[in-house]
């Protein structure tokens, strides 16, 4: 069930994707391109997105365990640290060069030709390349 | 700045935004989980015990959702101008930046935002600064130096 529940949110996620055409790379560098001609679609779907989470947030906050009985897992971090900066940084960096997110670019794996797929690889050496670095640094932060 | 009407679709963009929301929602009160799409992603690298089967099915269901959605219309053009060099280092740059910094667009912009956690506001406003400096940098700085 808990497989079902997971497939279905992912397969409303990526049709929300296509549908607001945040899997067309050309949108979301219109949106990042301030200077240019603004496209501001981003910004409504982040909006959309928000005001429909919202709730569910907001519900599972006082509930220790989910309608399937699953823990809630919530971070529990608070502090604004150097890893949380520095790590959005680069990725808004890599963002900002191809126009690409995680959520898009699985979506347009099967569906987009060659493009997505040399993201998607680059993307899963870049988490690969953590994961050394984090077992390397034996002692390092929990991520 | 000027506002793009031509290209600008508030309607589908609040729409599909909706449905993300939905979805986003609707995994924390049915799984319990944050839908964040590369704590997801990179979760996988390092395997806990029951959590690999849903975060395959999430990503199973997002890979497959332009079968379901090419059954209703056909899929919205997508434009990419990077070549695959910029592509690869883009993805690079990606996949460290959102392991270190602890989500993206998904888990912080949308998951992280919704409870009104202070952390991903931050992380939100730090990755959209950069992008917003990256592409700058390459439309406004680098091409009209070169042109």
């Amino acid at each position: 069930m808990k497989i079902l529940c997971a497939l279905w949110a992912g397969l409303l996620f990526g049709i929300g994707l296509i549908l607001s055409s945040m899997t067309d790379p050309a949108k979301v560098l219109a949106f990042l391109d301030l200077a240019g001609n603004w496209d501001p679609s981003l910004g409504i779907v982040m909006g959309g997105a928000l005001l429909a989470a919202m709730p569910a947030y907001l519900i599972a906050r006082r509930r220790r365990r989910s309608l399937l009985g699953e823990t809630v897992q919530l971070p529990t971090a608070t502090r604004i640290d150097r890893r949380l900066l520095v790590g959005s940084l680069v990725f808004g960096g890599g963002w900002g060069l191809a126009g690409y997110c995680p959520g898009p670019a699985v979506v347009s794996l099967l569906a987009g030709g060659l493009e997505p797929l040399l993201f998607f690889l680059g993307m899963v050496a870049g988490m690969g390349a953590y994961e050394l670095l984090e077992r390397r640094g034996a002692h390092g932060a929990p991520a | 700045m000027d506002i793009d009407w031509v290209n600008f679709t508030p309607w589908s963009a609040l729409a599909g935004g909706l449905l993300i929301g939905l979805a986003a929602g609707g995994l924390l009160l049915f799984n319990g989980r944050i839908a964040g799409v590369s704590g997801i992603l990179g979760g996988l690298l390092r395997p806990a015990n029951g959590e690999t089967g849903w975060r395959l099915a999430f990503l199973a269901g997002l890979a497959g959702a332009p079968v379901l959605y090419t059954l209703a219309a056909p899929l919205p053009a997508a434009k990419v101008d990077a070549d695959w060099l910029a592509l690869l280092a883009s993805g690079l740059l990606v996949g460290i930046g959102t392991r270190y910094g602890g989500g993206c667009t998904s888990g912080h912009g949308v998951c992280g935002m919704a409870r009104g956690s202070k952390r991903s506001l931050a992380a939100t406003a730090a990755f959209m600064g950069a992008g917003f400096a990256v592409v700058y940098l390459l439309r406004h700085v680098v091409d009209a130096g070169g042109a």
